[in-house]
């Protein structure tokens, strides 16, 4: 009898948190107002109050087989970090995520969640998925900002050594990995930062560096040694690195070089590759010039080439930078565009003026070499193509000009050749990617691993990170043995 | 704000501290003082004197570049943590005490401010080698052309291409005969050693590539040209070689950002295709290069260049 009534009680009160959560809207998140913002370089989202993170984690119903872990290439135990939240505990929720992710605060931020774990959501099949990534940033804030950060226990030493060449996410995830399981990890870093496109590439208006020197600094809590201005292939080789007495390397190098697109005119001066822009910027600061040394083209009639996330940060850095007119040029439509949803938006709110169906073929230079002009075609969408996107093809006799004092290429990127080219046996594949196994990561040569972007091309933060845990096992199977 | 400065400081210090503590623990293992500078990678300078009056010759710590670079290559230098990061040939090296040497010529705000430091000073970091090393073979008769700071850069050129067995014709210019540097190095590293100055100050009264032409005249058989200094002279002795077909290396010097291949701000065009000089060069065959296009592309940043001087509170110290 007793026995029933709990039962009873324990479904009513079920029924009314049901009830309860199913009056709770998603909660938005807060951002800076976008006309003062294009002033500014400081981050657009502000992020949830406590309140707003236990409302929205109190959504989550907490399914009993959740999909959206399957969502997450890292296997981040979403509901669970997600009830932590729901009971107040935040720095619980913290070490959650940081038992599968250890960038949570930079995931967060930069992660697609729109195409992996909140498009899986239940919840999103009728109505809004569950905010995963702005609780993620909450937790991962919270933690940061109290100051409270555990460092989580560290194996016996194997005395194993392992190097990871690139401080990028896949490297330092794998360091971390590697680091907690007792190997002695070293990172060689060609620039003089860590965090590889975290620091150079994505703006500080998206991913604030100082989160992401939080995150090296706390690998360095660990144990993990990173040496910077050390280029693997002319420094020392990989296989120099072996003499060293390392066991196993990592190569996770990225894909930095950038691309061009061959047309005409395309070296004048206020031309840049999307990398030299933000990298002025970012890395090295120029947008506070001249309190920082490094210079930038501060142009009024900005153009960038492309339609990708890394377009939408190099045309909001333009804005940022002072200008009048700031134009997305890309040939297909906003359909096809590979940016994120997110990005494109903001862009928009922010004054971005999209050229869709548009594509250069020319830039004229002034006297002095400086591009003042930018020749283009109008495009329309053809048959699908090898991604099964539609094709742009060029209209006849569409031809324009547009008055343009800074362009920014921003038409993809390709394997930086230094590693392969010192690596005898090191195989890659026609785009110069270097071609592993399995999934776990391993090339063709023995103990020698590789993963992110130096492996499939410019793809994502967190799937960098998912190659770097993976080549973590993989590694430590491989030193065992 | 404050604490986190604070914090550095107090972190700084603590680093800083370990290494001397390390080093001083197990002196002889390189590695491990390597390692132990992590983010914090300074580099001693051991060295310092100027070779003219706005070119200054610099020694730095800097063990593992010394052990691995090869004539041709460079280095990138940031002086400190707001400075630019710049390229600077490696004039010489010494691996036993594990230095390196770099001859700059004042331009801007970073040579100003990389000038006014001494021995004993830091930079806050030196990434090198890099670029392709020269190709050094027994060529035959070659001759090094070094025009103004550039004498620094084919000096390493030069002392290879001995070293490889060739005659080794050297033709240095400077504008005056203050401006000259390096004229007793270059004199022991080649077998003929030809001076010019705009002004007739010193030695030939003329251009390096005036000197270059009479060689060619007088019937000289040349098997290989290399050409260092500013643009309108390296395009000046292209122009004097071509019509004789002579094989004419030219060490290019754009602006470079991560000079690892990454940005492409070191583009130049090289027999109409486009080349990052960081990664591709940093030489070329002078007879495919676009000088014009080099020299638009320096010319980028002037105005901001003038604004950083202007604000550049690093006296020239005596000398
Ligand atoms: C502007 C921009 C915006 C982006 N936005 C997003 C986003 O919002 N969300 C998202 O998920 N992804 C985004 N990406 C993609 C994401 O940043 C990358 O997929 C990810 O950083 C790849 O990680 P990685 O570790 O493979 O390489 P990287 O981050 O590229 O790091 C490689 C590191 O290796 C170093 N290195 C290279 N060669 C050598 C060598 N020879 N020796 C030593 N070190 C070397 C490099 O200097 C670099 O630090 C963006 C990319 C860019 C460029
Ligand atoms: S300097 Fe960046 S690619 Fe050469």
């Amino acid at each position: 009898m007793r026995k029933e009534n709990r039962w009873k009680d324990a479904g009513a009160e079920e029924m009314k948190d049901k009830k309860e959560r199913e009056t709770i809207h998603r909660q938005g998140m807060p951002e800076q107002d976008p006309k003062l913002r294009t002033r500014n370089f400081d981050e657009v989202p502000l992020g949830y109050t406590e309140e707003m993170a236990v409302a929205e984690a109190k959504r989550c119903i907490q399914c009993k087989k959740p999909l959206c872990i399957g969502g997450c290439p890292v296997d981040v135990d979403i509901p669970g970090f997600i009830k932590l939240i729901a009971e107040g505990n935040f720095s619980g929720a913290a070490r959650r995520l940081k038992e599968t992710n250890c960038l949570p605060a930079v995931c967060g931020r930069v992660c697609p969640q729109e195409d992996q774990c909140e498009k899986i959501c239940i919840l999103g099949r009728k109505g809004e998925p569950v905010a995963v990534g702005r609780l993620e940033r909450f937790a991962a804030d919270y933690e940061r900002e109290s100051g409270n950060i555990t460092v989580p226990e560290i194996a016996r030493s194997t005395g194993k050594k392992v190097a990871v060449v690139g401080a990028g996410p896949a490297g330092l995830t794998i360091a971390g990995d590697l680091v907690k399981l007792g190997h002695e990890v070293t990172i060689f870093e060609a620039l003089h930062k860590a965090g590889g496109v975290l620091v150079y590439g994505i703006p500080e208006f998206r991913l604030p560096k100082k989160i992401v020197e939080a995150e090296v600094d706390y690998l360095k809590k660990l144990g993990v040694k990173i040496i910077t201005n050390t280029v693997i292939g002319r420094l020392k080789t990989v296989d120099e690195l072996f003499e060293e007495g390392f066991g196993a390397v990592f190569l996770g190098v990225g894909a930095g070089a950038p691309v061009f697109m061959h047309i005409p005119g395309e070296n004048l001066s206020g031309i840049y590759s999307a990398n030299e822009y933000l990298t002025r910027s970012n890395l090295m600061k120029a947008y506070r010039f001249p309190e920082y040394d490094t210079p930038i083209v501060r142009g009024k009639n900005v153009a960038v080439i492309g339609g990708g996330n890394v377009a939408m940060d190099s045309v909001r850095t333009a804005l940022r930078l002072g200008a009048e007119n700031a134009y997305i040029i890309y040939r297909r439509t906003e359909v096809e565009m590979p940016a994120r949803i997110e990005e494109v938006h903001h862009a928009g709110q922010e004054g971005v003026q999209f050229k869709l169906l548009t594509n250069p073929v020319e830039y004229i230079g002034d006297k002095d070499g400086w591009v003042k002009e930018m020749k283009c075609l109008r495009m329309e969408l053809g048959e699908p193509d090898e991604s099964g996107r539609r094709r742009p093809v060029p209209i006849k006799d569409s031809e324009f000009v547009m008055d343009v004092d800074t362009v920014v290429v921003a038409v993809g990127t390709m394997a930086n050749p230094i590693i392969p080219a010192t690596t005898p046996g090191l195989e890659t594949n026609r785009w110069g990617h270097v071609t592993v196994k399995d999934e776990n990561c391993e090339t063709s040569r023995r103990g020698v691993y590789a993963g992110g972007d130096i492996v499939t091309g410019s793809a994502t933060v967190i799937l960098a990170m998912g190659a770097g845990r993976k080549a973590a096992r993989a590694i430590d199977e491989y030193l065992k043995s | 704000m404050r604490n986190a400065a604070v914090f550095f400081h107090f972190t700084f210090f603590i680093l800083k501290f370990n290494i001397y503590i390390n080093k001083f623990l197990c002196a002889l293992c390189e590695l491990c003082s390597e390692r132990l500078r992590g983010d914090f990678a300074l580099n001693k300078i051991t060295e310092k004197f100027y070779l003219s009056e706005n070119v200054v010759r610099m020694v730095l710590e800097a063990p593992e570049i010394a052990k691995k670079r090869k004539a041709g290559q460079f280095v990138v230098i940031m002086t400190d943590e707001k400075g630019e990061r710049i390229p600077l040939t490696i004039a010489d090296s010494d691996v036993e005490k594990g230095t390196i040497t770099i001859i700059f010529q004042i331009v801007g705000k970073t040579t100003t401010c990389l000038a006014a430091l001494n021995a004993g000073d830091n930079i806050s970091g030196v990434q090198g080698p890099l670029g392709n090393p020269t190709e050094i073979d027994n060529f035959g008769t070659v001759v090094c052309v070094g025009g103004g700071v550039g004498v620094g850069v084919v000096y390493p050129i030069a002392v290879s291409l001995r070293k490889a067995g060739n005659r080794v014709v050297s033709i240095i210019g400077a504008r005056n005969r203050d401006l000259l540097i390096l004229k007793d190095e270059m004199k022991n590293t080649s077998d003929e050693l030809i001076v010019t100055t705009d002004d007739g100050s010193y030695g030939f009264h003329g251009f390096v590539s005036g000197a270059l032409q009479d060689m060619i005249d007088s019937d000289e058989k040349i098997d290989r040209i290399f050409a260092i200094g500013p643009v309108p002279m390296m395009q000046a002795i292209c122009d004097v070689t071509r019509p004789y077909k002579i094989k004419t290396i030219v060490s290019l010097n754009p602006i470079m950002v991560d000079a690892t291949g990454m940005c492409g701000a070191c583009r130049v065009s090289v027999k109409g295709e486009t080349k990052f000089a960081c990664v591709d060069g940093p030489e070329f065959d002078g007879h495919e290069v676009d000088f014009n296009l080099l020299a638009s592309r320096l010319r980028m940043y002037l105005n901001e260049e003038r604004e950083s001087m202007e604000r550049c509170r690093c006296g020239r110290d005596e000398r």
